[in-house]
């Protein structure tokens, strides 16, 4: 903005305000709900500043979940969704960052080919290959298991791109130099390549926990026992039962605590996350 | 790509390649040849026999009123979910970028929504709009407002739509923002000196050299309307009252929950490969493209 | 009438950083006026303040007689051409042009008969449809200048408009302004830090140096009698020689004199007696410098006890050491014993301090 008018910056900040309220109340709502008793809020009573419920309702939630309804305490789902959430970014990173170099740094056959086949996953969202993507993984008896969870989300041709672009700024001649100081490929690996590119890990490491973290139809399909949910679809099963017999309180603490990790995360990395979602956009 | 490669050691090559290849190969091309083949198929009332029809599947698809009424509903859904969550993200970033004291804490707050779960963010919205308890039904109720997602198909889709653009804010925000970094001062300040004001200076310059940011979000906001907000559309309406939310996914996912119909199902699975191959291919080639300077 | 006026302007950052210490500049109608000085000194501020880009943290700025300090730069009617351009770069050069006259509501064909004009004077008629990134800088730049032409201004604003262009391209478009400028007869206000631009450009010249004015004058005449030892060292190359007096032990009979210049084009080599109220220097030949049409001799005074042999700040030359610059290519060799000097009229005191200038 160029001009200088006295009151030119009323107007941004009037705006980003209301921007932020509209963003945070319903988050507000949840956790001021989450302190209440659950009838007060049935009977459309509950007022708008906290109440005193908290420790009850988030211990009743943690330790012995909805009763009726999930049969399952949401500490226990929380812990799925963080094997599943770490297992899945870092399993993501870990095989991108070995094809990445492999296809940058290393002359072999059918280099191209093997590049390809992994960008074209890029258009294949598990959505559209959802019921055949079961069948296979019934059928490599993977139901019911953090591997089946974790498995079939893992191939990321955004994560290989990135660190595909990120290699291709690396200089050359520092390979050259570092296989003159007769280190092999593993060596340059290890010893370098891999602390050059700690800071996109990171970015991308927060933006793929967050992925997997909000992971919703694959979990869904894909377990079935109640000890193996994660909590976002554990709250779907909280509030499905119609209605009149819904814990909103218990739903509200479980949508809290839903919330909480990858909130956490990108609040607190919030430099790192930016650079990483507009990176891996690219 | 060229001459960068410099380890000659092939067998080391194939192995780092191999753990990506397998999982790709396995979870992605295997499902995706499956479903194209089982779309060429018809399976018999009992599953016992299996035919191969050709494009029957495809054509009954067509003719099925579900189905148009399907592409209908993502249509609408798309279109009011792309032009709110752009608008209002754009709208935030123009305001964030003017330089004002604070910026960092309203784009903290601003960027939480990308890190709720999707249908986390259906059930904080549920609550607020649920007939007889939530905050913002009651009001309707008050204002003489008869609001029930549960019965009226318009009030549901506006719920979903209200969530799904809740959702997508701070990605459109984040994006504009730097769009609007990246447009050099001084070319703001020739615009002022030639006798532009603010607003005709948006409309004239601004927007205009922010087009390849917004062609890319349009093309990022509709894969995420299409295939993202699943978890939304399941926990608030579950695709009702009577298909008034069934986007196309949304519908695969149902019938395939029903298994009837496996060539049916493959068939709309591999129309919607279809559709993502044709938007990730013009992301890539147009869009990537345009920047001016 | 569009002269530009600068009364004791001020401007201090929140911080307190003061970037522009009261100053005082007065532009007549029609003038060319250059703000020299070094990275840093605030020149292209000031300009800025001129345009209506920052504000004034006090003090007066008037255009055409009228005060504009609160007046938004869209309303100043000046124009201005900037470093790297600045253009529109999603337009067509036509239209990067036309774009000011539109905002104002000129009717389609007055503006086409702008464009085409001043088009025309920049050799612009065939690129009118093709966008910046077409452009060579060349190119680029004589857009910026017709967007500027083309509305007429009061006043036209250069912030270091060549600085991007190489060599030869910028000699040449020094020349193009000024006669351009001749011809429109519009005031204007050109910011560089290029000492040889401002010479060949000013009709008034501002030298400027940590947000103050060192001097305000016609070219020549701070060339001649440059008021601080800045300005003798910063107009002119290469620079003139500054000798301390105290130590160099010559007394010209000023008490308050500190510091003596001369130029290195105003010493002669001469053979016997030191010209009747000059100076002479003995010079032993540390360096020759022989670029074709005059040869530059650098010479060493015999030091005083103590002197340091190296200079203080890098680009000038050590004390005791001083540059003599003689026509043409026959010169003395290396590690010969010389003798420069130069009349009175030629030399220039100044305080011990380097602000004053003491006449002679």
């Amino acid at each position: 903005m160029v001009e200088h008018r006295r009151f030119g910056n009323l107007l941004p900040h009037l705006v980003l305000l209301a921007g932020v309220i509209v963003v945070a109340f319903p988050v507000y709502l949840a956790i001021n709900a989450s302190t209440h008793d659950n009838s007060v809020i049935a009977n459309g009573q509950m007022p708008l500043y906290p109440g005193s419920h908290a420790l009850e309702t988030y211990w009743n939630t943690i330790v012995s979940g909805a009763g009726k309804t999930t049969r399952q305490p949401v500490g226990g789902m929380m812990i799925a969704s963080l094997v599943m959430a770490v297992g899945i970014a870092l399993g993501k990173i870990a095989i991108s960052i070995i094809s990445a170099y492999a296809i940058v740094f290393f002359a072999f056959p059918f280099r191209m080919t093997a590049f390809w086949t992994i960008f074209i996953t890029l258009m294949l969202p598990v959505e559209v290959r959802i019921y055949p993507t079961y069948k296979i993984a019934s059928d490599l008896h993977l139901l019911d298991s953090y591997s089946g969870l974790i498995l079939p989300l893992i191939a990321s041709a955004t994560a290989t791109l990135l660190f595909r672009q990120f290699f291709m700024t690396v200089p050359k001649e520092l390979v050259e130099a570092s296989k003159m100081d007769g280190a092999g490929p593993i060596r340059f690996f290890f010893d370098t390549l891999l602390p050059l590119s700690a800071t996109n890990i990171a970015a991308l490491f927060v933006i793929l926990f967050i992925y997997g973290w909000n992971q919703y139809l694959w979990p869904l399909l894909i377990t079935t026992r109640d000890d193996m949910q994660t909590i976002v679809i554990g709250i779907k099963k909280i509030i499905d039962v119609h209605d009149a017999l819904t814990e909103w309180s218990v739903a509200m603490a479980t949508a809290v605590l839903a919330m909480l990790p990858p909130v956490a995360v990108v609040v607190l990395m919030q430099r790192l996350f930016v650079k990483g979602l507009i990176e891996t956009e690219k | 790509m060229e001459d960068r490669a410099i380890f000659s050691n092939k067998l080391l090559a194939y192995l780092l390649v191999l753990p990506q290849l397998a999982v790709s190969l396995v979870f992605f091309y295997w499902p995706a040849v499956q479903a194209v083949w089982q779309s060429f198929l018809l399976q018999d009332a009992f599953g016992l026999s299996t035919e191969f029809v050709w494009f029957e599947n495809y054509v009954a698809l067509l003719k099925t009123p579900e189905y148009y009424h399907a592409i209908g509903v993502t249509f609408v859904f798309s279109g009011l979910v792309v032009f709110f969550s752009l608008a209002i993200g754009l709208l935030l970033a123009v305001m964030a970028n003017h330089n004002i004291r604070g910026v960092q804490i309203y784009r903290t707050f601003l960027i939480i929504p990308y890190a709720v779960a999707p249908a986390v963010a259906s059930v904080l919205f549920i609550f607020m709009f649920q007939p007889g308890l939530g905050m913002i039904a009651r009001a309707l109720q008050r204002y003489g407002i008869d609001w029930n997602p549960v019965l009226n198909g318009t009030h549901a889709m506006i719920l979903v739509v209200i969530v799904a653009v809740w959702n997508q804010i701070s990605y459109n925000f984040l994006f504009f923002l730097a769009g609007l970094q990246s447009i050099p001062k001084s070319v703001i300040e020739a615009a002022a000196i030639d006798g532009a004001r603010p607003v005709r200076r948006f409309w004239t310059i601004v927007f205009p050299l922010l087009s390849p940011t917004t062609f890319f979000l349009i093309v990022i906001n509709i894969t995420y309307v299409f295939f993202n907000t699943l978890g939304i559309i399941d926990t608030a309406t579950g695709g009702g009252p009577n298909g008034a939310t069934q986007t196309l996914v949304y519908k695969v996912f149902q019938d395939g929950k029903v298994g009837a119909d496996l060539g049916g199902s493959a068939a709309q699975s591999v129309i919607l490969m279809i559709i993502v191959v044709i938007l990730t291919a013009f992301q890539f080639r147009y869009v990537e493209k345009k920047v001016h300077y | 009438m569009a002269n530009v006026a600068l009364r004791h302007v001020k401007k201090a950052y929140p911080n307190g950083f003061e970037a522009i210490k009261d100053v005082d500049v007065e532009i007549g109608d029609g003038q060319f006026c250059v703000l020299v000085g070094p990275s840093g000194c605030g020149k292209s501020t000031l300009l800025r303040m001129v345009a209506g880009l920052e504000t004034v943290t006090s003090g007066e700025i008037d255009i055409g007689g009228r005060m504009v300090n609160q007046v938004e730069p869209a309303d100043r009617d000046i124009a201005m051409v900037f470093q790297n351009y600045a253009l529109y770069p999603h337009m067509s050069v036509y239209n990067n042009m036309a774009y000011g006259l539109r905002n104002r509501g000129m009717p389609k064909g007055e503006i086409e008969t702008r464009v085409q004009e001043a088009a025309r004077i920049l050799e612009l008629s065939t690129m009118l449809e093709r966008k910046p990134g077409q452009l060579s800088g060349g190119q680029r730049q004589r857009v910026a200048m017709g967007r500027a032409i083309v509305r007429q201004p009061k006043v036209f604003l250069f912030d270091e408009p060549l600085s991007n262009l190489d060599a030869k391209l910028r000699i040449a478009m020094r020349v193009e302004i000024r006669k351009l400028q001749r011809r429109l007869n519009t005031t204007s206000i050109y910011v560089t830090h290029d000492q040889l631009e401002a010479m060949t450009l000013a009709d008034i010249l501002v030298v400027m140096n940590a947000g103050h004015v060192e001097q305000i004058g016609n070219p020549l005449e701070i060339y001649q009698k440059p008021a601080t030892t800045f300005v003798a060292s910063f107009i002119g190359a290469p620079p003139m020689n500054l000798i301390t007096l105290r130590e160099s032990g010559i007394n010209l009979g000023f008490a308050d004199a500190g510091i003596l210049g001369v130029r290195p084009e105003d010493l002669e080599l001469a053979n016997g007696a030191t010209p009747a109220g000059g100076v002479a220097f003995d010079l032993k030949v540390e360096a020759i410098e022989k670029v074709g049409a005059e040869t530059y001799i650098y010479g060493l005074r015999a030091l005083a006890d103590g002197q340091p042999a190296v200079s203080e700040k890098p680009g000038e030359l050590p004390p005791g050491e001083i540059l003599v610059r003689i026509p043409g290519q026959k010169g003395p060799g290396i590690g010969e014993t010389i003798r420069a000097a130069a009349p009175r009229e030629k030399l220039h005191l100044f305080s011990a301090d380097g602000r004053k200038r003491i006449g002679l």
